[in-house]
This record gives C-alpha cells, structure tokens and sequence, in this order.
C-alpha cells in the first residue's frame, strides 16, 4: 500500500531531477518577487520588517502556483497518467506520492531559501526560525489543495489562469496563519498557535486532497 | 411508490422542463409581493434608528442578499452532491443555474455593504472578517463559473464542478473563521453588525425581504435552468416537440 506512495515519489523526484531548470526558475521567481517589493516600497527597515512576512508568503504561493500546472500534464501527455488509474493501487495514494514529490521539488527549496531573504527584510533570529518553520509546515498544505486545482484544469484551454482563479482563494487560510505566525513572533505573542493550526491544515490538506483529486482526475480521463 | 407522487420522476428534464414552467410564475408573484410588503415595512412603517438615522434602511437589501450568497452557495454544493452520487443530469444544470445568482447577491451585499459603511463608519471598506469572507466567496462564485465556462463537454463541466463545489464548501468554514481571528489579532473588531436589539417591524421587515430576495431566486434559477435543459437536451424529441408547440 505504502510502496506505491514511495516509488511515486522516486519516480517523479527522478524525472524533476532530469530537468532541474524547473525547479531553479519558480526559486528564482521567488527571490525575484520578494526582491521586488523593497525596490516598490522604499528601503525603511521598520516598514519592511512589518511588510516581511506577508511578501515572502504572496510570493511563496504565486511561486508554487507555477509549478502546480505541471504537477499532471506531463503524465496525461504521454498517457502515463491513465496507466497510473488503471493500476490496481488506489488513485488517491498514487496522488499523494505526487504531492509529497511536488512539496520536495517546491516547497522545501522554499523554505531553504526563506531565510535568506528574511536577512534582507532585517526579520530578527526568532522571526527567522518561525518563518522557516511556517513555510516548512504549511506548503504541503499548498501542495495538497494544488493538486485538486491541477487535476480539475487538467487539458483545459487557459488552464494555467484558471487555474490560479480556483486555487489562489481556498490558499487564504494558509497564507493568513503562515504570515500571522511570524508576525505575533515579532509582535512577541508567539507563534505557536499559528504553528499548530498550519500543521493542522497541512495534515487534512495531505489526507484528504489526494482523494478530492482522484475524482478530478477520473472525471477528467473519461 | 405511488406513481402519482413519485418525486424522481422530475429527475429528468423532459419532465422537470414543463413543471419549472407552471412554477416560475408562482415564484415571481411570491418574489413581487413578498417584496412590496417587506419595503413598506421597511421604509415607511419601521422607527428611524436612534444611532444611526434613516441610513440603516439598507439593511433590508443588505442582510438578505448576504443570506442568500451563502444559501445559494450551500444550495449549489447540495445539487453537486446529488449529482456526483446519483449521477443525475439535472443537478449539474441546477448549481450552474444558480451560480449567477449567487455571484450576484455577494457583489450586491458587498455593493450595499460599502454604501452602508460609507456614511457609518467613514470607509468603503473595512478588512473586517464578514467582508473579507464574503469577497471570498465571490472569489469562490466567479472560480465556479469560470471552471464551468472552460470545459466544453457539458457532463464533464458538471461533475468538475461539482467536485470543486464541495471543496469550496469545506473550506468556506476554515476560510471565515481564519479571517476572524486573524483580524482579532490585528485590531479589535471595530464592527458588530449584529444588534443587541431590534425594532419588531425592522425584523419583519427584514424577513419579508429575505423571503422575497429567496422567491427570487429560485424564480431566476428555474428560468436559466430551463434555458439550459432545452440547449443541452436539443437533439431530444421532447425539446424539438416544445419548440415546435411554441412556434406554433
């Protein structure tokens, strides 16, 4: 049963690693967003340590809304995506193993990179740990939800709009507990709460969007 | 069953087509009366607030609509449920008939909801937690409908939003307690739109709107689901013997 989850998983880490220049140009288009806004708004410290959570949060979900309309084409394309529903292992496992492939490729070099770019927003050592953490804890979720979208646009014309219009709106409650994190880390409320409602989201995202994606997907190979 | 009482027998449009017929008018004249009941009430026989003046008339628009977005919302995920289960033609062509409408009562709460706020609490808009929730349902509306829109196979256009309907509907909770106490933590909610007490004819009145804004609605919903069985089921003998009645 789990055996499924994990060669999901090789496979598609396999087949990222193949074409690494996807991965580097949605991290790229991370750091360029976040860079971005200091140039916007003006180099105030105490603005931008204020600005700093909710920026890196925008630009991690617009960053992991690129990849997500890749998360299935290539597989419909060349059809390995029906051998996959044909199989006799539940779709929605073998869908799981793509999200978690989609938050290793994603998510993680997200959350590596976080840091960094918080130094440039003047964020303080605790600030930092809580934003990395937050971004660690809730992109899976982000993952998760992405999959239904990707599975629902999946062959569409102008999938690729739509399919931020069907996304972006069920992403809210991630972004506002991921920026709210940082932010009562830095107000010195702490962030533990936030912290614990992402985890929370992330694990019902991981458990049950695969399912809700199965029935996208079945629908959409018929 | 009794064959006379078999309610799936409307299941299908050949025969749901001619009943949402004789039911619109019943709907619309309900939708009218309801109406001019409840904004005499509301305009002439309900007190001037003591707080807030004649302003606050617009409640009798405003609180309805709000209502009926989440209603309808609730409505629409009811019919992509049936039809996800039961694989029933109808239900997809309901929630597309309904969406709409729905879109429309949450811009026009969030429309009335700005007047309001305007001459109340000098802002257009507040990041308060009902608005910030009720925009995202809109989000939510326009999401459906553009899904929808873009896929050509009807059956397909139905079941994928349906599926994006239920989703929807789950989130709907976590998205408005999330902005709740976001903005607690932010600011202290400046907002209560729920009043301690109210004037009877206020709440009469505003009940009467609601019930008509609801007649409404499912007036409009019938209509645009008639126009939808009769485009979809074209190639059908049923639909080309209503036709060729109506030409007649």
């Amino acid at each position: 049963m789990f055996k499924i989850i994990t060669s999901v998983i090789a496979r598609d880490l396999k087949l990222a690693m193949r074409r690494q220049a996807d991965i580097v140009s949605a991290l790229f288009f991370f750091i360029i967003v976040v860079s971005l806004f200091p140039l916007g708004i003006g180099p105030e410290p105490d603005l931008l340590r204020k600005l700093a959570p909710g920026v890196l949060w925008v630009a991690a979900l617009l960053a992991t809304m690129l990849s997500l309309p890749r998360m299935f084409a290539d597989d419909h394309r060349d059809g390995t995506l029906e051998q996959l529903a044909l199989a006799p292992h539940p779709l929605g496992m073998v869908i799981t193993g793509k999200v978690i492939a989609h938050w290793l490729v994603s998510g993680l070099p997200l959350a590596m990179i976080a840091p960094v770019l918080g130094i440039q927003f003047d964020l303080s050592s605790d600030a930092l740990l809580v934003l990395t953490g937050a971004i660690l804890l809730g992109t899976p979720a982000l993952s998760g939800i992405g999959a239904i979208g990707a599975a629902l646009t999946l062959g569409l014309r102008g999938g690729g709009v739509l399919l931020s219009l069907l996304v972006l709106p069920l992403y809210i409650p991630v972004l506002i507990f991921g920026a709210g994190a940082v932010d009562a880390t830095v107000s010195g409320l702490g962030g533990e709460g936030h912290l614990s409602l992402l985890a929370a989201m992330t694990l019902a995202a991981i458990g049950f969007a695969p399912w809700a994606s199965a029935a996208a997907l079945k629908i959409a190979l018929e | 069953m009794n064959d006379r009482f078999n309610l799936y027998r409307f299941a299908s449009p050949a025969t749901f087509y001619p009943l949402a017929g004789r039911m619109i008018p019943w709907f619309a004249a309900a939708a009218v009366l309801f109406g001019l009941a409840g904004l005499y009430l509301g305009m002439l026989v309900a007190p001037t607030d003591f707080q807030q003046g004649e302003g606050y008339r617009i409640i009798f628009i405003h609180v309805p609509t709000s209502w009926m977005s989440m209603f309808i919302y609730l409505v629409m995920a009811f019919w992509a449920a049936i039809g996800l289960a039961f694989n029933t033609r109808l239900s997809g062509m309901m929630a597309q008939a309904l969406a709409p409408t729905g879109a429309l009562m949450a811009f026009l709460s969030l429309w009335t909801g700005a007047l309001w706020g305007k001459p109340m609490w000098g802002a257009w808009w507040v990041w308060d937690a009902r608005l910030t929730s009720e925009l995202i349902l809109l989000f939510l509306y326009i999401g459906y409908m553009a899904l929808v829109a873009a896929i050509d196979d009807p059956r397909r256009a139905d079941k994928a939003g349906g599926v994006l309907l239920l989703v929807g509907v789950v989130n709907v909770p976590i998205i408005y307690f999330s902005v709740k106490w976001w903005n607690t933590l932010h600011q202290g909610s400046s907002v209560n739109l729920t009043k301690s007490s109210m004037a009877e004819t206020m709440l009469w009145g505003m009940l009467l709107m609601a019930l008509s804004f609801w007649m409404y609605s499912i007036a409009v919903a019938l209509t645009r689901a008639r126009t939808l069985m009769l485009e979809r089921e074209r190639h059908t003998d049923w639909v080309k013997a209503e036709l060729a009645e109506t030409q007649r």
